[in-house]
């Protein structure tokens, strides 16, 4: 019984994990960049959800089509505003512009989450979910609004990965991330192929907040876990490599569950962060990461 | 340059002398934010070492400080021995803090040992939190002793602290050992080729890093009277530190410690603006960032190899 309910639960809160550090590995892979303000953009896309269905009563699909489109601009504007000045600038040396970029990431993400702060509150925000009521699996009782996070992030999931593997457009961002120039020789502008991966990346983000929001909810506290949780995830994971990071979001998603109903909610995230650091000596790349 | 590192010195030391002279005729709550920015500059100032210099990207610096901060203040409210005595274990703590810091940085490069130090400085909130009878939990560790009440000795203290630390650091920096770390910073291979213990100099750069974050950071817990995580082991606090060193001109120490004291005084200067205010200093700090990367000293310095 109880181990049914901690898979039931971890399969969700892994599958909204596993959807999360998706882009943001997907990010890191192609352009080397590592986004600190991407918890910033997962909770603004919560907060413009939930402001768009509740406050201004437009449903929760509408309210949750704002919410995507909303972090798919920030994640746009992250790029222009922030990233590509900082890569294209000539006064900054190559080998400093990762820690200009994670810099800057960072304090982008700091205003966004004060800039969220400061017109909707520090109050935790509940988006009204898409489907309600609960439902008996096996004699556990589940939420309807868990399966339905749990089917749409894999369902996206599946989607990404037809896009990467199947179409032309997936296959030229697999390019760059394998060989930039080698792109670029063949015609391809590679400044083309990060924008669209920051679109992707935009609208990954924006859904998975938007279900987060649905099921957890958020608030502008959650900015700092949310950054460090995808980190995690990622760097168990191996930076840039998707795969990975899938099963090391089932990993932790499953391992912080385990914790929560075995021993103490209040030692969730300490086992994940001990195997972390145990793989960071013994295997620094991570699970399936590349040197 | 030679012009310039000693008009630095001068400069240095007339801001230095106009600020110990600070307490004679200004208020005790303007002194209060000065002492707090002085042992912030020191912070800043260390981490200089290991990012401008050892080229490290210690994403935890509050992994150091708070190593340091509680260590001496558990003593302290466990036995009650002097402060000074609780200021220098929790000093040794850091140091020994930093040693464990700088095993995996030895083994892992850029971005995953900056991870590395992140994930460092979570597991030390994490062991506050869970033993929250020895470290006070998430409201804070209370501390029975001060050095001293008087805001002007606790000011003299705090400014005499920075002082003999910006000189020690940016001597460090400035001599043989320095540029050693700055090879091994750009490019640690050529730099081992020609016979330099790479090793040697990054484990001792992190012990230097680590003992002053520490040492500071025990300082200041004696001045506040209490260890909270949102003071001296928060994220946010160490994001704070990387931003002064960043906003202050990376690779120059004394200008990390003049990025502190510009983040904590506009911050206060801006508290009328309320929750605005680290929304307008982090945009300060993202400007910055973006057109003026070298930092304020980088900047002057820039303008004055230009004239």
């Amino acid at each position: 019984m109880l181990a049914l309910q901690i898979l039931i639960d971890g399969f969700a809160i892994s599958a909204l994990y596993a959807l999360g550090a998706t882009g943001f590995t997907l990010i890191f892979g192609v352009s080397g960049v590592l986004n600190l303000s991407h918890g910033a953009i997962m909770v603004a896309a919560a907060v413009a959800a939930w402001a768009a269905s509740s406050t201004f009563g437009i449903g929760s699909y509408a309210g949750a089509l704002v919410g995507i489109v909303t972090a798919l601009v920030i994640a746009l504007l992250t790029y222009f505003v922030v990233v590509q000045p900082i890569q294209r600038s000539r006064r900054i040396a190559n080998e400093e512009k990762e820690i200009f970029v994670l810099t800057g990431t960072l304090l982008w993400g700091i205003m966004i989450q004060e800039a969220i702060a400061y017109f909707f509150t520090n109050n935790a925000k509940t988006v009204l979910p898409i489907v309600t009521g609960v439902v008996e699996i096996l004699g556990v009782r589940t939420p309807r609004n868990q399966i339905f996070t749990a089917l749409v992030c894999c369902l996206v999931i599946a989607l990404l990965w037809l896009l990467v593997n199947r179409t032309k457009i997936g296959k030229a961002v697999l390019a760059a991330s394998m060989n930039p120039r080698g792109v670029t020789l063949l015609g391809l502008e590679l400044t083309n192929i990060y924008v669209v991966v920051w679109i992707i990346y935009g609208v990954l983000a924006g859904i998975a907040g938007v279900l987060l929001g649905m099921f957890l909810g958020v608030s502008s506290y959650s900015v700092g876990p949310l950054t460090a949780s995808a980190f995690s995830i990622v760097v168990l994971g191996g930076l840039g490599s998707v795969s990975g990071s899938l099963i090391a979001a089932f990993v932790v998603g499953y391992l912080e569950t385990v914790t929560a109903y075995m021993i103490s909610p209040a030692y969730r995230t300490i086992p994940a962060l001990l195997l972390l650091v145990t793989v960071m000596y013994l295997r620094p790349q991570g699970l399936l990461g590349r040197r | 340059m030679g012009l310039f590192t000693s008009r630095l010195f001068w400069i240095a030391l007339l801001v230095i002398a106009f600020a110990a002279t600070l307490p004679l005729y200004v208020s005790g709550y303007i002194l209060g934010l000065l002492t707090v920015a002085f042992y912030f500059g020191v912070f800043a100032m260390s981490w200089d070492l290991l990012f401008g210099f050892a080229g490290e990207v210690n994403f935890g610096p509050t992994f150091l400080i708070g190593t340091g901060a509680y260590t001496a203040g558990i003593i302290n409210n466990l036995y009650g021995v002097s402060p000074y005595i609780c200021i220098f274990i929790g000093a040794m703590a850091a140091v020994v803090a930093g040693f464990i810091l700088a095993l995996p940085a030895l083994r892992v490069r850029g971005p995953y040992f900056g991870l590395t130090t992140l994930v460092a400085v979570l597991m030390l909130q994490n062991f506050i939190v869970v033993f929250a009878e020895l470290t006070g939990g998430e409201i804070g560790l209370t501390i029975p002793d001060v050095i001293t009440i008087n805001a002007g000795a606790n000011y003299w203290l705090a400014l005499g602290f920075m002082t003999v630390s910006g000189a020690v650091l940016y001597g460090l920096s400035q001599s043989p050992i320095g540029l050693v770390l700055q090879a091994s910073g750009q490019d640690p291979v050529q730099a081992g080729a020609l016979g330099f213990n790479i090793v040697k100099h990054k484990l001792f750069a992190f012990v230097v890093s680590a003992f002053f974050s520490g040492l500071s950071g025990a300082l200041l817990v004696f001045y506040f009277g209490t260890a909270s995580v949102g003071t001296v082991v928060d994220v946010a606090v160490g994001v704070n530190v990387i931003v002064a060193a960043v906003l202050g001109g990376r690779r120059t120490v004394i200008g990390a410690a003049l990025g502190a004291v510009f983040l904590i005084v506009a911050g206060e200067f801006l508290r009328p603006t309320g929750e605005l205010a680290t929304f307008i200093v982090s945009a300060v700090a993202l400007i910055v960032v973006l057109f003026f990367p070298g930092g304020f000293l980088g900047a002057a310095m820039s303008r004055e190899a230009r004239t």
